[in-house]
């Protein structure tokens, strides 16, 4: 008897040390971490509190189907368990003998009948509603890659801007490393990224959604949006955030083996805040584009200037620079070959008008809305090919002088 | 495993002594039992091989952060646990429960081909060996998922290949099972076991095996064209050429829902079987059962694309899958009533096969209403490719189809070992099988609403403490298995325990009980008569 107790107590004690230990893991050692907004809360049990007008109507018609099917599971089971509880052999219970009832049988097929058609009502007026892509007032196209998201603002507001946005690599390397160590707190982990996509509180915004390599999949929950990223294939969807904040989501289709690793970060800002944005994105795009205060060497300049003058000048003054009929050659040009760069600037940047003998005119048009780095290099070209051999260079910085 | 097998050959040698023994038994093969036994423990087989991938698949998840694969591998883990599983030990496992049944229930012989039963048998040993060792190929296994979407599996090394001609293999042999089910069904009955009085289990298979017919040519072909893709310059789902990576989706999926039926609709036809014999009732509604079995089966076809709301489908297109799939709730739901109805009233007693198959109720209508609430196309948009719906297929294909073929092992297995089950042993294999897998799967459906995506080797912190739950679930679930094999399985077909009686269920009702146990080698050599409602044989 006391052998007994005693094995049982090692017993009991042995498996307290074992669902301590499990449950230490589980919940204590699991970092200390706290709800990330507009991402996931800590054991969230439900949708994310929806900031559109469509996820709000999804958790609507989620709670309603929960309720409905909650209740109707309890209603069958309810019967099934007394059934059990009742109807048992070892209380004596003797069993019946009916097997067959027609009217039984259509009456339980069509309760449930009418029943799914009263779910599907409000569902198809959010479905209806979802598929409207129409009047949008900023479109984005989304184009999955692996393993990263690119963004590009097509029509609206910040018309022109497009980055690539990529998970934080210190997050990555994290992951590999076992992830957040004990008591760090990581709340955006492997949510966090380079360059967010940033949009405009209570805007429609349409995105268009295709891929580059494999299929990838757009999600933001707290929007109640999930689109197929497709390559070869273009399909849209469409939100209209009501909250300002930040929302996450991630690619949900298998891309390969970085696909726990392009995270989605959508920064929903005031219209102001959106313009300052777009401002600040237009110029640093332009900034990106050419440098005018940088200094460039004789071989980029010649490089970027034939480009130039292939796309804007041959036409007129041809390749070979011997001009065509009344348009001057520039090959041997004394403007082009003086060693002051003024006289070629003025003309680049204002145009020149020549009157002809026969009394016609000649327009050299103005190209002033080329860039500095444009026409400093496009004079570059022209003052150093073809027999001209000045050895003169010319810097964008001359150009932003001669502007003013 | 032969031991017990053998044993009753023994008492058949005299008259049948060209049937080869040892080795030559199995691999020659042509008797509906030993091959049914073959199909089983090959199910058996890949259910321990694809539980341990799902094991290191919940062991990684266990905590946030890559501790033990990396994320390529995690990839060809989910993969491959879902091709094993699905077309290992699923599909497999019922059609061995069909071989040994289906000819028992109807009082024929055997299956009508037995030598192309033989052959489906073993045509899927050399694909099995194929995908378990596309592990060790260069650049490891498939890795795009079982649903092998393009144009993943444009990246896939050698292995993909691999993998493409196992399936067609895999394809085949359930093609040559589904015919050799189809014939020995409407031709091979014994007389008096008309269509209408035929039991529930070889009705559900013979509508399952239209299904299979209907549909793993579409999966051949789909995964053909894949192949050509890959290697032969054709661009049916590339669109680097103009191919159409959705419309592999189409195709996928056409065969894909039908799949799903294919490996519950033999479930419920268990479970139509047991309920009965335990309620010590005749089942409730038997026309209407077959009539929502086939409803069921003919809506499968129309359903395919509440898989592919996330596409990008015409708001028409969603609407008209959403309708379609939400009436697969209809019949269904008759078959829970009709269960329900069935042990209304009854004597009901709870060995092993009925607190499976009460089990199977249960935790099967769950998987059924989050199913519902998939179907519906703007709650679908949250929770798609999200655990929600990798709870909602375990709990439908695990709780549903798994455990089905745990009852029906119970059931039946008495017939086929000649002994019976450790009672106190099932019960246990039951209980601890029930609360772990509800401990794994139920925190997924919380994981999915929060939006955690499916196929992630690595996840937020958020989600941390419902990952370790469903880890630690997992694993109490796979140690149930390994349980259940060791303590149950292995014993039983090892011949130990109490001789099995010829009818070990006071209410089972089929002519399967009116052979003794084990069931000889050969039975119904000569077509039985049977009383009026088939169910007893009179001389």
């Amino acid at each position: 008897m006391d052998m007994m107790k005693r094995i049982f107590n090692k017993l009991a004690a042995t498996l307290w040390v074992a669902s301590a230990w499990v449950g230490t893991v589980a919940f204590t050692a699991a970092h200390a971490v706290s709800d990330l907004p507009g991402g996931p809360a800590v054991r969230q049990l439900n949708l994310h509190p929806p900031v559109t007008k469509i996820a709000e109507e999804q958790a609507w018609l989620h709670w309603f189907m929960l309720i409905l099917c909650s209740a109707i599971f309890v209603a069958v089971f309810a019967v099934m368990f007394y059934s059990i509880w009742k109807h048992r052999k070892s209380v004596g219970h003797k069993s019946a003998n009916f097997h067959e009832s027609v009217t039984v049988e259509i009456v339980w097929t069509i309760v449930p009948f009418v029943i799914v058609i009263l779910m599907a009502l409000p569902a198809t007026k959010v479905v209806v509603a979802m598929k409207d892509t129409t009047n949008a007032d900023l479109t984005i196209k989304v184009t999955g890659m692996q393993w990263k998201w690119g963004y590009d603002y097509l029509k609206g507001e910040g018309e022109g801007i497009g980055f690539l946005s990529a998970l934080d690599s210190t997050q990555r390397e994290m992951s590999n490393n076992g992830g957040p160590k004990a008591g760090e707190q990581v709340e955006d982990y492997l949510l966090k990224v380079d360059h967010p996509m940033v949009v405009p509180v209570n805007k429609k915004i349409r995105l268009i959604t295709t891929a580059n390599d494999v299929i990838h999949s757009f999600m933001i929950p707290s929007f109640g949006i999930k689109q197929d990223a497709i390559p070869g294939f273009v399909r849209d969807t469409w939100f209209r955030a009501e909250k300002i904040g930040d929302y996450h989501g991630q690619c949900v289709e298998l891309c390969g083996k970085e696909h726990a690793y392009m995270p989605i970060h959508v920064k929903v800002v005031s219209a102001q805040d959106y313009t300052l944005w777009v401002n600040d994105e237009l110029k640093k795009l332009a900034a990106k584009a050419d440098d005018p205060t940088r200094v460039w060497t004789a071989e980029e300049l010649f490089a970027r200037g034939e480009k130039v003058y292939t796309t804007n000048c041959a036409a007129c003054h041809q390749p070979n620079g011997k001009g065509v009929g009344t348009i001057k050659p520039l090959d041997g040009s004394a403007v082009v070959l003086d060693a002051d760069k003024g006289q070629q600037l003025a003309v680049l940047l204002n145009g020149r008008t020549v009157a002809l003998p026969d009394g016609k005119t000649n327009v050299m048009p103005s190209w002033k809305q080329l860039s500095d780095t444009e026409i400093a290099a496009v004079m570059t070209y022209t003052k150093n090919n073809w027999s001209n051999k000045t050895g003169q260079l010319v810097q964008p910085s001359d150009v932003t002088a001669a502007r003013k | 495993m032969s031991a017990v097998l053998d044993s009753h050959d023994h008492v058949e040698h005299d008259h049948h002594s060209h049937t080869p023994t040892g080795w030559r038994r199995w691999v020659y093969a042509t008797n509906h039992k030993d091959i049914g036994t073959l199909y089983m423990c090959f199910s058996l087989t890949m259910l321990m091989i694809g539980g341990v991938l799902a094991l290191l698949i919940r062991a990684e998840l266990f905590q946030p952060g890559l501790q033990l694969v990396n994320p390529e591998l995690f990839n060809q883990l989910t993969t491959m646990h879902g091709i094993i599983m699905v077309f290992g030990a699923i599909m497999p496992g019922f059609v061995g429960f069909a071989n040994w049944m289906i000819p028992l229930q109807i009082g024929a012989s055997d299956m009508a081909f037995a030598r192309m039963n033989n052959f489906s048998f073993w045509l899927m040993v050399p694909a099995a060996l194929m995908l378990v060792s596309s592990f060790f190929m260069p650049g490891g296994a498939p890795a795009a998922g079982w649903t092998l979407y393009a144009p993943l599996t444009l990246q896939m090394g050698p292995s993909m290949d691999a993998g493409i001609f196992a399936m067609h293999l895999l394809g085949a042999s359930s093609i040559m099972g589904s015919i050799n089910i189809i014939v020995t069904v409407l031709n091979m009955r014994a007389p008096g076991m008309t269509l209408m009085k035929m039991p529930m289990f070889s009705w559900t298979w013979l509508i399952t095996a239209y299904l299979l017919i209907a549909v793993m040519p579409v999966l051949a072909g789909a995964i053909t064209m894949t192949l050509t893709d890959r290697h032969f310059g054709t661009s049916f789902f590339n669109p680097a050429g103009g191919g159409d990576p959705v419309m592999y989706q189409h195709i996928f999926w056409f065969f894909g829902h039908p799949e799903v039926y294919i490996m519950i609709l033999p479930a419920f036809g268990i479970i139509s079987q047991i309920v009965p014999a335990f309620a010590r009732k005749k089942l409730f509604g038997y026309a209407s059962m077959v009539y929502a079995t086939s409803s069921i089966a003919i809506l499968s076809f129309i359903v395919w694309g509440h898989h592919m709301f996330a596409t990008g489908m015409p708001v028409t297109g969603q609407l008209f899958f959403m309708y379609a799939t939400m009436l697969v709730a209809v019949p269904t739901a008759v078959k829970i009533f009709n269960w329900v109805a069935t042990m209304w009233r009854g004597s009901m007693t709870f060995e092993t096969p009925m607190l499976f198959a009460v089990g199977f109720i249960f935790v099967f209508t769950m998987g059924g209403f989050t199913g519902l609430i998939l179907a519906m196309a703007p709650i679908d948009i949250q929770v798609q490719d999200t655990y929600y719906v990798v709870a909602h297929f375990h709990y439908v294909l695990v709780a549903g189809s798994l455990f089905a073929m745990f009852a029906g092992y119970y059931y039946w297995s008495p017939k086929w070992t000649g002994v019976m089950y450790n009672e106190t042993r099932g019960k246990i294999h039951f209980w601890w099988s029930l609360i772990a897998f509800n401990v794994t799967f139920f925190p997924m459906h919380f994981l999915g609403l929060a939006g955690m995506p499916r196929r992630y080797a690595d996840y937020p912190m958020q989600f941390a403490d419902f990952n370790a739950v469903a880890s630690v679930g997992a694993f109490f679930f796979g140690f149930a298995q390994v349980f259940f094999l060791l303590f149950i399985v292995i014993p039983t077909m090892m011949g130990k325990g109490q001789k099995a009686p010829q009818r070990p269920w006071e209410g089972a009702e089929g002519l399967e009980w009116e052979v003794p146990s084990p069931a000889p080698f050969h039975t119904f050599e000569t077509p039985p008569k049977l009383d009026a409602t088939a169910t007893k044989i009179i001389a």
